[in-house]
């Protein structure tokens, strides 16, 4: 008993010391070349999944960052009189929500000033606590759960619209543009999916159109036939899908096969190439799908970041480089305007960004979202995505209110046009 | 380490140990940093979770391929009693035992149904049950909404001990007590105990009808042993180790959500069993703790081949599953006891000695 | 009405690809007794094969029917040789050892193959050229597409002939007597190396054909595309009682039915309490409550020894 006992103990001594020692190859300090003693040097991190599934986006995300680095220092940035030179920190954090704790903890030890990240909500919510225990701001470029900027602190910031922005803007484009009356929402069981799927219909519904299905499938499922044959006897105008391009391609395609005439609308996850690709070029056609952000296009700084970032890394952007270049851009703005690069100092500057981005005018609410972000509606067009309609800030913004108390604010209007005709 | 080494010596070796384990948080820290403090609590986490699969598929033999699922029951009841969900705010001396006994409720229910059934037949039931949960889990927010779906829940309290937050850090004598050191000291504590009650359990007469079981059910059967409730009671043991250890894994991350309960999870948690030898509480140990900071260590993969062979050719997550899959086979083909095998043979020879 | 019969179709076909799957599942339990884990696996590996072969030939203006039986092929091929290594290596050698052994072994082969074929392929989704068009045909208010039709008309004679095969052929024999015994059926002169062997080249032939039906009707692949498929035709397996080939193709197609009605018609049924989210446990629930009820599923032998 007491050897079996011993021999544990040492096992888990011998084990972590192992692990302990197996790490001794961390790159060494880098013996920096000596500058001029007034140039101070800021660590900025990027936290996104760099292998696994996602990790073409999440690689996109710290490319994005670190175009955003090298364009800083070329600018030679003073903050407080001081030179100031910006170095990457890039860390994987799987897209695995336990993994993403331990890569925060990793930032917060290498003394990172800010943080760019996390890719996923599922990383960016357990994450977000680790920083703001340090009191180190976060920019998340991509996350769109509600939920990560709900958590009261003061640290989190996101400059993509949320998954309550995108929901209710498909849902109002559905039924003033497409002039549907009844739709069937299908979500894939995430937190992204269901997040817009549950936004989008509440909005539908407040907006009066009639929800004839509610359906779930799951990220990895393929076979939609069942539930697209429930919903084609319910005969809707329009089909709505909360999810990503691996369900969505197959869906459509899925659709086709069963005859049914629908239209089909979804979020940002299945507006990429390979959802035609999977589709198939006839099935594609028509399908509608919104995005965060201008067309990357039309965005002010749009042509020349695109073109910039093919130089560089000799690919095309995928989807959130741009909101990992504006995210740093958002702190370098916020340390000028603070004239300091200490994260105490500079992050109440975060709040009241006004900054001309390349996604197009960054600010954040007091929970550290991003202010009514403008949202594009694309369409599939001989087998190419085409930008449709972008609803601009504005116009958001004025729906958002007018939504935000639906009931009321008909009511008055009603009367008022009434004696307008008068 | 012969059985013959004089008492003091053997004391001496217990209080280096003792005096080891409790500077390591900050050896690591000084060393490589607070983020393999964190690794280490991780890998403490899973050394209660391996200790607690070990009971079932170690000691009894049944190969249980959805054991993540009671850890999930245990983080989720943690999740839901102490957080703004339904704004109940448990102490953790409430819910620890609490997420232990309904834990252990489910493996009863799971397992008095399917016990009677043979090896490989559970194993792809327990996998069912497993994925059963994490569905569950992932659908109870409609049409009433209870675990929030696949949202997850979030600001999950802390654990508390007599006012002081493990979350915050605390100066004490000099030294601060990070949150991942207060977690490391906490999980090391439980972790301390499960081992002391594996090694208690695999020794008493529980342990050793569990282990006739395994062997030879039938002839145990024959002997008089109750097949039926100690293999009840192997699954309710271990589902209470896979409870506790998913509260305290709730109260540390401060998050939860049905992502972290895959069934490739429950794999992971076999794959320590299996590598450092199934029936062994400190092969077991061996096994979690490896297996926790290999994939830390493997990270560092990609950027070496990114520096010697200019992109990454193998992703370190593949890599890590190519790995452990190739580990499962080559154990059960070359080493089937595991990397640190109990020496049963000699055991029996050393028992026979002492009668 | 139009739509229950639609919803009939669906697992019709559906089912078809889960008991072609099973059939590799339950002759191989049948002889061994093991679960092949990895069988789902080599189905997926089958899919991808095919899926490259089909990339690289339609895009060199091969005609389709060619493409399809060269992509057909290749897929057998592969996969053969797979299931005849992965016995020779991973299970042969276990074949007298512990229960526990050789289900890890075949769990471990499953996560190798996954990632292999995640190294060989990567980790997008691949998405199947355009190759053919399928026409659909109206029934009775139904549409069923000519591939479904296909999938269904080829799964089934797939299934006669080895059917056929087990009962007739002189190799089907020393199958059975192997499976009843294989220390007599060594003893009666049968080579049970060479019949297990063949057993499993036999399965994996089958999986690739049903490899090759998923990349065609969902026109995708993946590299974790083979453990759901995997497992649900395992369920289907122990539905129509482990070790019986004709039990295997009964329960792969009832449960596709089981599976389309149930996704189809539980939401309205619980009053939305339930609904199409619960779609992937329904396979598990049926697993349980066979498993407990009629251990030895719906067509097995009341043989004591099975569960």
């Amino acid at each position: 008993m007491h050897k079996a006992l011993r021999h544990t103990l040492i096992a888990t001594l011998v084990t972590t010391l192992i692990a302990a020692c197996g790490q001794e190859a961390p790159p060494p300090p880098k013996a920096e070349a000596p500058k001029a003693p007034e140039v101070i040097t800021v660590k900025i991190g990027s936290a996104s999944p760099l292998t696994g599934p996602q990790a073409h986006i999440g690689v996109d995300i710290r490319n994005g960052v670190q175009l955003a680095i090298e364009d800083a220092n070329a600018a030679n940035v003073e903050i407080g009189g001081k030179k100031v030179k910006f170095e990457m920190v890039a860390e994987d954090d799987e897209a695995n929500p336990t993994k993403a704790t331990t890569v925060a903890q990793k930032l917060v030890d290498a003394k990172v000033a800010a943080v760019v990240g996390h890719f996923n909500s599922g990383a960016s919510i357990p994450a977000s606590k680790i920083y703001s225990d340090a009191g180190i701001p976060q920019i998340s470029p991509s996350s769109t759960n509600p939920k990560y900027t709900e958590q009261g602190f003061k640290t989190t910031f996101r400059v993509v619209a949320h998954d309550g922005q995108q929901g209710p803007t498909l849902a109002r484009f559905a039924a003033k543009t497409l002039g549907a009356k009844t739709v069937a929402v299908i979500d894939d069981s995430t937190a992204y999916g269901q997040g817009l799927a549950d936004n989008f219909e509440a909005t539908a519904k407040s907006l009066g159109m009639k929800i004839v299905a509610r359906e779930h499938t799951t990220d990895k499922d393929t076979d939609f036939k069942a539930i697209l044959t429930k919903i084609k006897g319910r005969k809707p105008d329009l089909i709505m899908f909360g999810g990503i391009d691996p369900q969505a391609g197959p869906m459509v395609k899925q659709m086709k096969d069963l005859g049914i005439k629908a239209k089909f609308i979804g979020g940002d996850g299945m507006q990429t190439p390979n959802f035609i690709k999977l589709a198939g070029d006839a099935a594609a056609e028509g399908v509608m799908a919104s995005i965060p952000g201008l067309p990357k296009e039309q965005m002010p700084g749009g042509k020349a970041f695109l073109e910039k970032y093919k130089t560089k890394f000799n690919q095309e952007v995928e989807l959130f480089a741009p909101m990992g270049y504006d995210a740093v851009m958002v702190f370098i703005d916020a340390m000028k305007r603070a004239g300091s690069t200490d994260p105490a100092k500079f992050l109440p500057e975060i709040g009241k960004t006004n900054y001309q981005g390349v996604i197009g005018p960054i600010a954040f609410d007091e929970k550290g979202d991003l202010k009514n972000g403008p949202i594009t509606i694309y369409v599939v067009k001989g087998g190419k995505w085409e930008a449709l309609e972008t609803v601009k800030p504005e116009a958001a913004q004025a729906a958002a209110t007018a939504t935000g108390s639906a009931p009321a604010a008909t009511a008055p209007a009603a009367p008022a046009a009434e004696a307008a005709k008068k | 380490m012969n059985p013959g080494c004089r008492p003091w010596l053997r004391w001496a070796l217990w209080a280096a140990i003792a005096l080891l384990l409790l500077i390591l948080p900050f050896a690591t820290e000084a060393l490589l940093g607070r983020s393999w403090v964190r690794i280490l609590a991780v890998a403490l986490l899973f050394v209660m979770l391996a200790l607690g699969l070990n009971i079932v598929v170690g000691f009894a033999g049944l190969l249980d391929l959805g054991y993540i699922a009671f850890f999930a029951v245990g983080a989720y009841s943690y999740a839901l009693l102490a957080s703004p969900q339904f704004g109940i705010h448990w102490p953790v001396l409430v819910l620890l035992p609490l997420g232990a006994a309904l834990a252990a409720l489910f493996g009863i229910l799971i397992g008095a149904p399917t016990l009677r059934l043979r090896g490989d037949y559970l194993a792809i039931v327990t996998l069912g049950f497993g994925e059963i949960i994490r569905v569950l889990l992932n659908n109870l927010n409609r049409p009433v909404n209870i675990t929030n779906g696949p949202q997850g829940i979030t600001l999950i309290d802390p654990v508390q001990i007599g006012g002081l937050s493990l979350a915050k850090t605390q100066e004490f004598a000099g030294l601060t007590f990070s949150a991942a050191h207060n977690y490391y000291y906490l999980f090391l504590l439980f972790a301390l105990l499960t081992i002391v009650v594996s090694l208690r359990l695999q020794h008493s007469r529980i342990g050793r009808a569990w282990e006739a079981i395994r062997d030879d059910e039938l002839a145990a059967a024959a002997m008089g042993i109750h097949t039926r409730n100690l293999k009840l009671l192997a699954f309710a043991m271990g589902a209470t180790f896979g409870g506790v250890a998913g509260g305290l894994f709730a109260a540390f991350q401060g998050f939860v959500s049905p992502e972290s309960f895959h069934l490739i999870d429950s794999i992971m948690v076999l794959c320590m069993v299996v590598l450092g030898g199934m029936g062994n509480v400190a092969g077991v140990v061996l096994g979690a703790v490896l297996l926790t900071a290999l994939p830390e260590a493997l990270r560092y993969i990609g950027p070496l081949q990114q520096r010697l062979l200019g992109e990454v050719l193998i992703d370190p997550a593949d890599l890590r599953m190519l790995l452990f899959g190739l580990a499962l086979v080559l154990m059960m083909l070359l080493r089937p006891q595991g990397l640190w095998p109990v020496r049963r043979k000699s055991q029996t020879a050393e028992t026979a000695d002492v009668s | 009405m139009e739509i229950f019969t639609q919803q009939l179709i669906n697992g019709l076909v559906l089912g078809s690809i889960y008991a072609l799957v099973a059939l590799g599942y339950t002759m191989v339990y049948g002889i061994l007794g093991l679960i092949n884990f990895a069988h789902g696996d080599i189905t997926m590996i089958g899919a991808l094969v095919a899926l490259t072969v089909v990339q690289a030939l339609a895009a060199a203006g091969v005609p389709a029917p060619l493409v399809l039986v060269l992509a057909g092929g290749c897929a057998i091929l592969v996969c053969s040789l797979l299931g005849l290594s992965i016995e020779r290596v991973a299970y042969r050698p276990l074949r007298r050892a512990p229960r526990l052994a050789p289900l890890i072994t075949a769990i471990g082969v499953s996560i190798l193959l996954q990632y292999s074929a995640a190294l060989i392929w990567g980790k997008q989704y691949i998405a199947l050229p355009k190759l053919i068009e399928p026409a659909a045909i109206n029934i009775g208010g139904a549409q069923m597409t000519t591939l479904q039709l296909a999938i269904f008309v080829l799964a089934c004679a797939i299934m006669a002939v080895l059917l056929w095969f087990i009962k007739a052929s002189r190799m089907g024999r020393a199958m059975r007597a192997t499976e009843q015994n294989p220390d007599v059926a060594g003893l009666m002169g049968v080579n049970t190396n060479a019949v297990i062997a063949f057993t499993f080249v036999l399965g994996s032939a089958i999986g690739a054909v049903a490899g090759l039906m998923v990349v065609l009707y969902y026109g995708i692949g993946h590299y974790f595309m083979g453990f759901m498929l995997g497992l649900k035709a395992f369920t289907a397996a122990v539905l129509g009682g482990i070790g019986n080939v004709g039990g295997a193709v009964m329960g792969g197609l009832l449960l596709g039915i089981i599976e389309s009605m149930a996704s189809g018609y539980i939401g309205d049924l619980t009053g939305g309490v339930l609904g199409s989210n619960y779609r992937d446990i329904f396979a598990f629930l049926v697993l349980v409550l066979v498993l407990v009820i009629k251990p030895s599923g719906l067509m097995g032998q009341a043989g004591g020894d099975r569960a």
